[in-house]
């Protein structure tokens, strides 16, 4: 491979591996964007570069992403290259794409880069799995990014393949121009985001299986996946029983098995291998902190909450939620009121992180017995497990506070 | 009891605006005033109502969400005293016209003399303005820069961020509130929620306290001007 490289080029991946490498050592961080930026700056087509003669798969959307790439890596089966520490955007790409230089490559892909890194990485497969409001205050509006993927995806070749989901209105819309599109039909219930159609702006209508705008904008009917009570990818069934929780990442896996087969991977080989994975960087794992045993779950957007709410089981688990609106989270908390914390009404909720006073009025608003914790040290102790919703640096922070059980 | 409309929260809907009918009830209700809220979806008739909510939306579905209320009786409602309080798209519709989806001009409702045109740059941060002496926090995030016609009163003077032009936020008349303050801005300002409430039922409430007003409290700690890193940054001492 490195045959294809210019000194240029060379001296880029030296300096991205030299400066993670120093990163990694110091501690000041997970490895990848620091050397990722040096490099895109000593060759700025290093992307390019390193992902030619690779076999590339890309996963968008705005909720699964991460883990959806994590089975599509572990589906795949034996070394596969993979931006694992949710540094999405090209840094993080080339970060990954120079520390392993094995030809099979899966990237998470972050929405609002989906176009370049399309264009940069000419991807085997491209996986769109959703779009919903999320962190407004940096993306504005949804359906611009529908816009942007739509106008990136016409420009594929054939010899890429979309796989993408038929049940949302907003990423039917963005593959609409794509040359080579694979629909899977699989449980989307969040639709807040579309209700008017991105074609016209009239009204779509949706029923259990269908929707439809009147200007005959619809869900496409040459289905390949199928995802209604059970899976079905290219004519074939699968059983999924899955280590992670939640409809959702049946959704997320569905779409991963349909990508490795157009990869030309067994899928009942896929299958088991992805039926094995359990927790995704630190997502969904059981972990220890001051002697209890705290489930941690990921949420930060409405979509994703309540799709995690729905996996909280009806017994006497104590329900701590923690929410910041650094950066990375999104300034703008007002989400917190598309959310819906009705469902925990009866329980009493711990309310914590820098955020707390904006969520305990939210809980307290949808009639919810809430506790603020103001200092970590008035968090009740008992036996009792704990499930622990948190949203982007929130859920760091409490990675890094617990421990493995 | 009091009725509460929300208009049209399938395309008006955005940044969580459905919070200000949730606070509106709570608030009502723990005053002991029998209180419901009804939404008018797209195709469903202006429902009666003393007070109607307006949210904000991105630039297809204001549009849409425009044509619908245009094409209703919405405006003779208000014409007829109800109350109204609408965020960000929500009050561009309110207006004369505005501008959505680069500088193609629509026509808004007309119930107000203003006029909303595209910014050269979109605003998205906090939003503080003084109102009646007090603080409003909140959250802006759009593109465009609004125009009072004469005479019209501003909901607040902008103490950080944009609101209108910078200058002003919003918009106030005897039956018209407006504010770019998107989303959840009554859960974050109880006072100004028991204001409208007030102003819909014709009656002073009673004096009710929640973690809301931690909230306000803190926000306005650490939003306000007059206190902050950004004066002591400011004072050389």
């Amino acid at each position: 491979m490195s045959s294809g490289l210019s000194l240029r080029d060379r001296v880029a991946i030296a300096s991205v591996r030299g400066v993670n490498w120093v990163s990694r050592a110091l501690r000041r961080g997970a490895g990848t964007v620091a050397g990722g930026n040096i490099g895109l700056k000593i060759s700025p087509h290093l992307l390019v570069s390193l992902a030619r003669d690779r076999t590339i798969v890309l996963v968008s959307g705005t909720n699964g992403k991460t883990t959806t790439t994590a089975l599509v890596a572990a589906g795949w089966g034996g070394d596969v290259a993979s931006n694992t520490t949710g540094a999405n955007m090209p840094a993080g790409h080339v970060a990954a794409l120079a520390r392993n230089r094995t030809t099979r490559v899966v990237l998470e892909t972050d929405e609002a880069w989906l176009g370049e890194v399309v264009t940069a990485t000419d991807p085997a497969v491209v996986v769109l799995l959703n779009l919903s409001r999320d962190q407004l205050d940096r993306a504005n509006e949804v359906r611009r990014i529908a816009e942007r993927w739509r106008a990136a995806l016409a420009t594929l070749e054939p010899s890429t393949v979309v796989v993408a989901n038929a049940n949302d209105p907003l990423v039917v819309w963005a593959a609409g121009d794509a040359a080579n599109v694979r629909w899977c039909d699989v449980p989307t219930p969040w639709r807040a985001d579309a209700q008017s159609c991105p074609r016209c702006t009239l009204p779509i209508e949706f029923d259990d299986v269908r929707w439809h705008c009147s200007c005959g904008f619809a869900k496409p009917t040459d289905l390949t996946t199928s995802l209604r009570g059970h899976l079905i990818v290219a004519g074939r069934t699968l059983e999924l029983s899955l280590g992670v929780p939640g409809v959702f990442n049946e959704a997320n896996a569905a779409m991963a098995l349909s990508a490795l087969h157009e990869l030309g991977v067994d899928l009942g080989d896929a299958l088991t291998r992805v039926n094995a994975v359990s927790t995704v960087a630190g997502r969904f794992s059981v972990r220890a902190w001051r002697g209890r045993r705290v489930r941690l779950l990921l949420a930060k957007n409405p979509a994703g909450f309540d799709a995690l709410l729905s996996t909280l089981r009806a017994d006497n688990d104590d329900v701590w939620i923690a929410i910041n609106a650094r950066l990375a989270d999104g300034h703008d908390p007002s989400w917190l009121y598309d959310v819906a914390f009705e469902t925990l009404r009866g329980r009493t909720v711990w309310c914590l992180g820098e955020r707390r006073l904006d969520l305990a009025t939210r809980l307290d608003y949808a009639d919810v017995d809430v506790r603020v914790v103001d200092d970590l040290d008035d968090l009740p102790t008992s036996d009792d497990p704990v499930t622990l919703f948190a949203n982007y640096t929130a859920f760091s922070e409490w990675l890094e506070r617990s421990t493995p059980c | 009891m009091l009725r509460i409309a929300t208009l049209l929260p399938d395309l008006l809907g955005t940044y969580g605006d459905g919070g200000n009918a949730t606070v509106l009830v709570a608030r009502a209700r723990a005053r002991g005033i029998a209180c419901e809220v009804v939404e008018m979806r797209r195709n469903d008739a202006v429902p009666t109502a003393s007070l109607y909510l307006m949210g904000g939306g991105e630039d297809g579905p204001q549009r849409l969400a425009c044509e619908v209320l245009r094409a209703s009786n919405f405006g003779e409602r208000v014409r007829d005293g109800a109350q109204v309080f609408a965020v960000c798209a929500g009050l561009q519709i309110l207006g004369r016209h505005f501008s959505v989806e680069g500088d193609d001009e629509f026509e808004g409702l007309g119930l107000v003399d203003i006029a909303t045109r595209r910014g050269t740059t979109r605003s998205v941060g906090d939003l503080c303005a003084k109102v009646d002496g007090r603080l409003m926090v909140g959250f802006e995030n759009h593109g465009g820069v609004t125009t009072l016609g004469d005479g019209l009163v501003a909901f607040g003077d902008v103490v950080r961020g944009r609101g209108n032009d910078g200058v002003v936020d919003g918009f106030r008349t005897e039956s018209l509130w407006a504010t770019y303050a998107h989303g959840p801005v009554l859960a974050q300002n109880p006072w100004l929620a028991d204001k409208i409430l007030e102003s819909a039922l014709g009656e002073t409430l009673e004096p009710f306290t929640s973690v809301a007003d931690r909230l306000y409290e803190e926000r306005c700690r650490e939003l306000s001007p007059r206190s902050g890193f950004e004066d002591r940054r400011r004072d050389p001492h």
